[in-house]
């Protein structure tokens, strides 16, 4: 019999519906695998196998196998709400919370097929770059257990990349999809902002964040993009009418895509490997007579810091409801005032309070117009820059980050270079553009190099179009090949 | 009062005028909560009128209430105000158990409705007490603390819909304030977007009170009263407040920027909390709400449905029916009552008549059971067939009231109590003539004296005959034939 876990979405359903496989077999290949791998990954801060072997079994007897995720596995985002099981968002102040609710994506997702295998490891209220910022757990890198799987979303990312999944959910404030993505050697996108509803996915900053799929192919990356999309009357951000059917109109030519060229590409400061991957990129599209035209994108640094301002902000006052009153932890005090401080300084890693404080300063009165307000007039600049160059051409290539995965605990300490490594994704967040990175290469020292591809606004189909043509010279996945024996306790 | 609000240098002493602005905040009566599917409504069972979005749960996200905005509008409209073509919603952070999110969902520096007036009647005086703004915002749930030191939470109320109304500071005195919130209460009653119910806390006031110098411009600093659940309250805690500050300014003190709150069972003030801890509240735009944007053709489709409100009608009950002030004012006072009295006056032909019966029966009636209009058993027509029976001395008025008791009681029609009780009216026939008779043999040095020139004795003789026939001869033909009789 064939490895289960090997095969992409379109496979598995192949084996299913010739009956080759059964959705328990499938289940339970990857529960095994996740029980002979996580134990060195720890991409998952909860499996639920009982569970999810019940829900398997469920599905044989339905039948209804023409669903779109039939029998297929999923990996959650541990910020993603599991009605009934733990969604912790990797805090202390929410350990052993167990939402009332599913998110409106794994409503989806259970409509289309899907059965939801376990929660994924992030970064605390997905703050952060590394997945180190987790309270429960540090994420390693399957490519490199010494390094990072990225983040926020490492856990997600690193679970595709093992194996233990062959999708996952993450979401997406700043980069944390696309850079873990990127880090691990699989696929990630966010889309359009509001192309996903975000009922259910527990705010980190709300005008930036957008749920998306990390899976190992683009073609599986548009078919979980297509069930979990479209509008949400639970959502008032989300956009209305029926979402583009991705799956359909994500393949063919792409002769008549317009590609564009960062001008700044040679000065920034890349890893060799990194602009190596981006240069050889822009290589296989001319060589497919595609010329990418050169275009001035929005300042990246002054990204970042609207991004920073603008998150933090929104960040300060979205958690302000984890306060020991209601749920979650509550560390008992003789006053109201000392149970909130004594909560919430106990509930709260380091990096989530550092983000309430600078997210409250710039909200406060007298630095409100210096700061949050500034960087709303800095986003709108940003959302204008991008919408003129997308009026001229539908896809911006650029690396995903700086580099390839560092090394756990290389930036812990350092928290503007760890916000550096977002350097090229929150652009797109800013401005609520769809975004991809897909893996393009490999670094000297074998870890995985990402490229990004920027689409305008509502343009998740040529997003994927492009990317699929780009997996398809670059052939990452036929070129390299993940050494699973340290997973396994191997050498 | 009326030297400490208005006049001027008095004996060389300083008179203070007193300056008193208005945040009032009304419950709308929609079906559903504003940003979730969960019903309003008052006194259920503590947490069951709750979901994860109402109860702030992590994930949940807010998705507004269309109703909620169209009667927050609708409120605009009555109190001329402009409506915003573009409102936008914002966190109001701060950190309180029965708030579960910690921030309100309102409105800040772009609100819905802007720049209205709401016109009071002071003694006939025409005053337009004018208004900042109308703006949409979430209501918080309700701490309840119990004997053991334990405090709860109920949430039900967590998400009601609430119209801020805020007034500028052009009331002067505390008979203005009420008087301006009689007439805000009874616009929210007629355009039945809010019940008024101030002890169940659905319209709730603050009051923001400074004294100047008469004839400065400039504002004084303003304090805070909150937690005002009455007319009675407010009036007592405003003249309370102004008696404070007049006090402090004599003394030569300054007034600091405080917030009261309304001891109800004290009837004392009591500082809740001073300028060094006021809030900042960190308003930024909702990130979860779009921009509200509010077209032409909805603001105009509103409008129309906007019924004659009550200092149009009360003018209108003067000019049309003839009614004084305060008739006017006292049918008009409740929109259900009004119509009540324009159907009976309009069957009656008559509406001073109606007024009369309306202003002292029907009021009373309704007083006395605690009833509504909307369930009296006596319909407008009924009513109306009842005066009719008085008008043409059927009955007599003394009995027509006793009949309308009846009928609210039993729901029956005049017509049948009259005939269940034999209350029909003795007007003419040998029934009378008979009582007549025998009243004037029984008495006859009472006719001597009446015949003699004491006039007034006409009242003793129809009193006499009254009785005799058990309330039903009608007294004025009794006086009429009495008349006739003893002329002769």
């Amino acid at each position: 019999m064939i490895d289960l876990t090997e095969l992409s979405i379109q496979g598995l359903q192949e084996e299913l519906a010739s009956d080759r496989a059964r959705p328990t077999d499938v289940v339970g290949s990857y529960l095994e695998k996740i029980e002979r791998r996580d134990g060195a990954v720890k991409a998952f801060l909860e499996v639920f196998g009982s569970e999810a072997m019940e829900r398997a079994a469920a599905l044989e007897k339905e039948g209804r196998r023409d669903r779109p995720l039939y029998g297929v596995p999923v990996a959650v985002k541990d910020n993603i709400c599991t009605r009934g099981f733990p969604t912790t968002c990797a805090s202390r102040i929410l350990e052993n919370y167990r939402p009332p609710y599913n998110a409106t994506v794994v409503e989806r997702l259970l409509d289309a097929g899907a059965v939801v295998i376990g929660k994924t490891n992030l970064d605390e209220f997905a703050m952060g770059s590394s997945t180190e910022n987790s309270a429960y757990a540090v994420t390693r890198n399957p490519w490199n257990l010494e390094c990072a799987p990225g983040g926020s979303s490492g856990g997600s990312a690193a679970a595709v990349a093992a194996r233990l999944a062959p999708v996952a959910l993450g979401s997406d404030t700043g980069g944390s999809i696309r850079q873990p993505a990127a880090f691990c050697g699989v696929v990630g996108l966010k889309g359009t902002y509001g192309r996903v509803s975000r009922y259910g996915l527990v705010a980190f900053a709300s005008s930036l964040d957008q749920i998306g799929p990390i899976t190992r192919t683009v073609e599986d990356c548009a078919a979980v993009m297509e069930a979990i999309a479209g509008h949400d009357p639970h959502d008032a951000t989300s956009i209305p009418g029926p979402p583009p059917a991705l799956a359909r109109e994500s393949v063919g030519d792409i002769s008549d895509l317009r590609v564009a060229m960062p001008s700044r590409l040679g000065e920034w400061d890349l890893e060799s490997s990194v602009r190596e991957a981006t240069e050889g990129a822009f290589e296989a599209l001319r060589e497919a007579d595609i010329r990418p035209e050169t275009v001035d994108l929005p300042d990246v640094d002054a990204s970042i810091a609207c991004y920073y301002v603008l998150a933090n902000a929104e960040a300060s006052s979205n958690l302000a409801r984890y306060d020991g009153v209601k749920y979650g932890l509550r560390v008992p005090s003789d006053s109201l005032g000392a149970m909130y401080e004594r909560t919430r300084g106990i509930g709260f890693g380091e990096e989530v309070k550092r983000r309430i404080l600078l997210g409250t300063y710039v909200l406060s009165s007298g630095y409100y117009e210096a700061y949050y307000a500034k960087a709303q007039q800095v986003k709108a600049k940003i959302c204008d820059e991008f919408a003129r160059i997308f009026e001229l051409h539908d896809l911006i290539l650029l690396p995903t980050a700086p580099t390839p995965a560092f090394r756990i605990g290389e930036k812990v300490d350092d928290p503007i270079a760890m916000y550096l490594s977002d350097i090229f994704t929150t652009p797109a967040n800013i401005a609520g553009l769809p975004a991809i990175s897909i893996p393009a290469g490999i670094s000297g020292e074998g870890l995985p190099v990402g490229l990004q591809l920027i689409a305008g606004a509502g343009g998740e189909a040529a997003l994927l179009r492009g990317a699929r043509f780009l997996e398809r010279v670059l052939r990452f996945n036929e070129r390299f090949a993940l050494d699973a024996g340290p997973l396994e306790g191997g050498a | 009062m009326r030297g400490l609000s208005r006049g001027g240098r008095e004996m060389g002493r300083i008179t203070y005028e007193t300056v008193i602005g208005l945040e009032v905040h009304a419950q709308l009566l929609t079906r559903s909560k504003i940003f979730c599917g969960c019903p309003v409504s008052y006194g259920a069972e503590p947490n069951t009128h709750v979901c994860p979005v109402c109860l702030g749960l992590p994930g949940a996200l807010p998705v507004l209430n269309r109703e909620a905005v169209s009667m927050a509008i609708e409120m605009g409209l009555a109190t001329h105000c402009r409506v915003a073509s573009e409102s936008v919603f914002a966190r109001k952070n701060y950190f309180y158990p029965d708030c579960p999110k910690n921030y309100q969902i309102s409105m800040y520096d772009k609100p819905l409705c802007e720049d209205g007036y709401v016109e009071i009647d002071m003694d006939g005086d025409i005053r337009k007490i004018g208004l900042e703004r109308i703006h949409l915002e979430d209501d918080a749930g309700k701490l309840i603390h119990d004997a053991a030191g334990v405090s709860l939470v109920d949430f039900n109320r967590c998400g009601v819909p609430l119209i801020e109304i805020v007034s500028r500071p052009d009331m002067r005195s505390p008979e203005e304030a009420t008087g301006y919130l009689v007439r805000l209460r009874q616009i929210l009653r007629y355009l039945e977007i809010c019940d008024g119910n101030m002890e169940e806390g659905s319209l709730r006031c603050d009051v923001n009170i400074s004294l100047r110098p008469e004839g400065d411009e400039v504002l004084g600093t303003k304090t805070e009263i909150k937690n005002l659940n009455s007319f009675k309250a407010i009036e007592m805690g405003i003249r309370f407040e102004i008696d404070r500050q007049r006090e402090v300014l004599e003394g030569g003190g300054e007034i600091s920027q405080v917030t009261n709150l309304w001891d109800a069972d004290e009837k004392r003030l009591v500082m809740m909390r001073s300028k060094e801890y006021a809030h900042d509240y960190r308003y930024f735009p909702e990130p979860d709400l779009l921009p509200l944007h509010v077209d032409d053709s909805r603001i105009e489709e509103i409008r129309g449905r906007i019924p004659e409100l009550a200092l149009d009608r009360e003018r209108r009950f003067r000019k049309d029916y003839g009614l004084s002030p305060y008739d006017a004012g006292v049918l008009c006072a409740e929109q259900r009552i009004a119509d009540y009295f324009e159907k009976v006056a309009s069957l009656t032909d008559n509406a001073k008549t109606s007024s009369n019966w309306i202003m002292r029966e029907v009021m009373e009636e309704l007083k006395s059971t605690g009833g509504s209009i909307e369930d009296f058993l006596v319909g407008p027509e009924h009513l109306a067939a009842l005066i009719e029976l008085v008008q043409t001395d059927v009955i007599s008025g003394a009995a027509g009231r006793e009949v309308f008791k009846e009928m609210a009681k039993r729901g029956e029609e005049a017509e049948v109590v009259l005939d269940r009780l034999g209350l029909r009216q003795i007007s003419e026939g040998g029934e009378l003539d008979r009582f007549i008779d025998e009243v004037l043999a029984e008495h006859p040095a009472e006719v001597e004296r009446f015949r003699n020139g004491e006039g007034k004795l006409l009242g003793f003789f129809v009193g006499q005959v009254m009785k005799k026939s058990g309330g039903k001869a009608n007294p004025k033909k009794t006086g009429d034939m009495i008349r006739e009789r003893l002329s002769g």
